[in-house]
């Protein structure tokens, strides 16, 4: 595997690990940024571009964005008194180890059977697009309902309330 | 003799290139390119720094900077001395590390969106298929950086400012998007050479430019006002505001550091400026037939300058919007206004060749706007003043 | 070690990643973070099989992504919307103080 792809994924993991281990929360969301680039990057690599652009834009431009104001609405950026950690996190550490050994195991296992590398394929906006509204028009259409649905639900959940208090 | 001073880059650099041998070749291409790109823009940069002081003076019944060279135009070595010269201070309890990114962050996505933008003929950095996508990818990238700059200060007007930027970037960037959605819908392609290249016919004398259709104009305004409220400039730059906010998300930097957030916002507007010629005004196509034979990068540069004198203009005249009004002109609207431009848009592509599409939707354009303009944007009628004297 | 697998294996990784901050951390916005990089490994996963698979013209593994991406936007909406609503009436986001339905 070439380089660039080691490297890239190397900035990702360590952009991940980073967001689940520092203490201040406003960091955290720093480093989930970078895993997010890294990771539009590793689309780009799999010739997924309108993925990989569509993952910079929905998730820089708009997730990291909402976290990084909710870290702010709820006074995260102070230093928590007691520590960062829930009181049992040997226990979410072995799980988490657990799973990714037994996904690893499987991924290595079954190495022979999975399908080689083949031409690069074409995915154009245009083919995409003939996707969306040929075969995939069904999710779009409930995706367009839940994003409307959810766009409501978000605001009436976080209103302030003028009464009541 | 003309179509080699049209491609007279192109043809400079296939001479470069021809001098190395064959595996260096995709690399040095590239750099080259990459190499003009930062060579040029932050030179036209220091000419737009004296051109801007200069206009807004004129406007405001002053003179500007004067001294430094013939017509004050050699200020920018001057400006750029005094930057490079001043001591760089850091607020002891920021956050040291975010503190030194920030500006690069931003600039860094501000030079990226140069990248695909058609310059010329067979002038593009990276022709992408999904070239627009890109472009809106690396706009809102630099949203964050504005956010990491106003954190990262430990400063409250810092904070402030930059909760307002990014609130009025995020706002505004949705219908950046939707006015240039209409232009893909015509073109059918989201590739900026195609979308050039549709442009670039001409019946008669006149070209096909899309601002020169009814959902085109209509579409060229909001995207000139969203262009506007991203970049921060006035009337939408409330968050810089010196007035307002000392100096918004900037306070906290000196020297270098400011000079790099000054030229990324200045960037930001050329680049922005590029792909509205890019989408509306046709790039780098002539305004006449009879004006081909001027090279094209020629079309592309004056446009751009063009639409950075009108960026100077609106600053010069048109006062503050203050950031409720800002918003509330976003979200009921323009996003309206918007959406309601692509309907007219499918209805121009649908009711084929002749005179009836252009009446039809010249007529739905300006009734829309009228009725959206009564209905949303009503003044509020305040009651008789009552006044309360201090006993 | 084919690409595909070293692709494969940077997403279990993540995946694990993401669990684990899900599971050890106490802010309710840290858990958000947690699931976000789980969606984001899942998404890798369908994107690496998609570009190594026999039939990529079908987009099923793009398609996915795409619909996955749009999903996980609204779902980190709604969900930081929820624990902006709960700071506010508990003062806290510390998941070790929401274990009682009394309001």
């Amino acid at each position: 595997m070439s380089v660039i792809f080691w490297l890239i994924s190397a900035i990702t993991i360590a952009g991940a690990l980073f967001a689940v281990i520092l203490k201040n929360t406003v960091h955290c969301a720093l480093a989930l940024t970078v895993a997010f680039a890294g990771l539009a990057l590793l689309f780009l690599g799999l010739d997924a571009q309108f993925a990989g652009f569509t993952e910079i834009m929905v998730y820089i431009g708009a997730v990291a964005i909402l976290v990084v104001f909710a870290i702010l609405l709820t006074r995260g950026s102070e230093t928590p008194k007691d520590s960062v950690y829930s009181r049992f996190p040997v226990a979410g550490l072995v799980a988490a180890a657990g799973v990714f050994a037994v996904l690893g195991w499987a991924v290595l296992q079954s190495a022979s059977t999975l399908p080689h590398a083949m031409q690069t394929p074409s995915a154009t906006a245009k083919e995409i697009g003939y996707a969306l509204v040929g075969r995939y028009v069904l999710p779009l259409e409930i995706l367009a309902l839940l994003l409307t649905v959810a766009t409501i639900g978000a605001v009436i959940v976080a209103l302030h309330e003028k009464e009541g208090k | 003799m003309f179509e080699n001073l049209d491609q007279i880059f192109i043809l400079l650099r296939d001479m470069v290139l021809g001098y190395l041998p064959e595996p260096l070749r995709p690399f040095v291409s590239v750099v080259l390119g990459v190499v003009a790109i930062v060579a040029i823009f932050p030179g036209l940069f220091a000419l737009t720094t004296v051109f801007e002081r200069k206009g807004i003076a004129r406007i405001q019944n002053r003179l500007g900077p004067n001294r430094v060279g013939p017509f004050g135009l050699l200020q920018p070595i001057a400006d750029g001395i005094k930057s490079l010269t001043k001591e760089d201070i850091v607020p002891t309890t920021s956050n040291g590390f975010i503190h030194f990114l920030a500006p690069l962050v931003l600039v860094v996505a501000v030079f990226m969106g140069f990248a695909v933008l058609p310059m010329g003929r067979n002038m593009v950095l990276v022709d992408m298929d999904c070239a627009l996508l890109f472009y809106f990818a690396m706009g809102a990238s630099s949203e964050l950086a504005v956010f990491m700059a106003g954190w990262s200060s430990r400063n409250k007007y810092s904070l402030l400012g930059a909760m307002r930027a990014v609130a009025q970037m995020i706002s505004y960037e949705v219908i950046l998007l939707l006015s240039g959605l209409a232009v893909v819908m015509i073109t059918g392609s989201l590739s900026l050479t195609k979308i050039v290249e549709a442009q670039n016919v001409y019946s008669g004398w006149f070209p096909h430019w899309y601002i020169f259709t009814p959902w085109g104009l209509a579409g060229f305004v909001m995207y000139a006002i969203a262009a506007t409220a991203e970049t921060n400039r006035s009337p939408f730059d409330l968050p810089e505001g010196e007035s307002e906010l000392v100096a918004g998300y900037h306070t906290e930097y000196s020297g270098f550091k400011f000079a790099l957030f000054f030229l990324g916002e200045y960037l930001a507007m050329f680049s922005i400026s590029g792909l509205g010629s890019t989408l509306f005004l046709g790039g780098w196509s002539a305004p006449f037939s009879f004006l081909t034979w001027v090279p094209s990068w020629i079309w592309f540069f004056s446009k751009l300058m063009l639409s950075i004198f009108v960026f100077i203009w609106m600053r010069g005249t048109l006062p503050r919007l203050r950031q409720d009004q800002l918003m509330n002109f976003a979200w009921k609207f323009v996003l309206p206004f918007t959406l309601y431009n692509l309907m007219v848009t499918a209805l121009w592509r649908f009711l084929g060749e002749g005179w009836e599409r252009w009446v039809v939707c010249t007529v739905l354009v300006i009734a829309g706007y009228v009725l959206l303009g009564r209905v949303s944007m009503r003044r509020e009628h305040f009651g008789p003043r009552s006044y309360r004297y201090a006993e | 070690m084919t690409p595909l697998t070293a692709h494969l294996l940077v997403a279990a990784l993540l995946f694990a990643i993401g669990l684990a901050g899900a599971l050890t951390r106490r802010n309710a916005i840290l858990v958000l973070i947690g699931i976000e990089l789980m969606l984001n490994a899942a998404n890798l996963n369908f994107i690496a099989f998609w570009r190594y698979s026999p039939h990529p013209e079908a987009l099923t593994g793009m398609m996915f992504a795409i619909f996955s991406i749009a999903v996980a936007a609204a779902e980190a909406a709604v969900g930081l919307g929820l624990v902006i609503a709960i700071h506010r009436h508990l003062h806290s986001t510390d998941l070790d103080q929401m274990n009682r339905m009394k309001g």
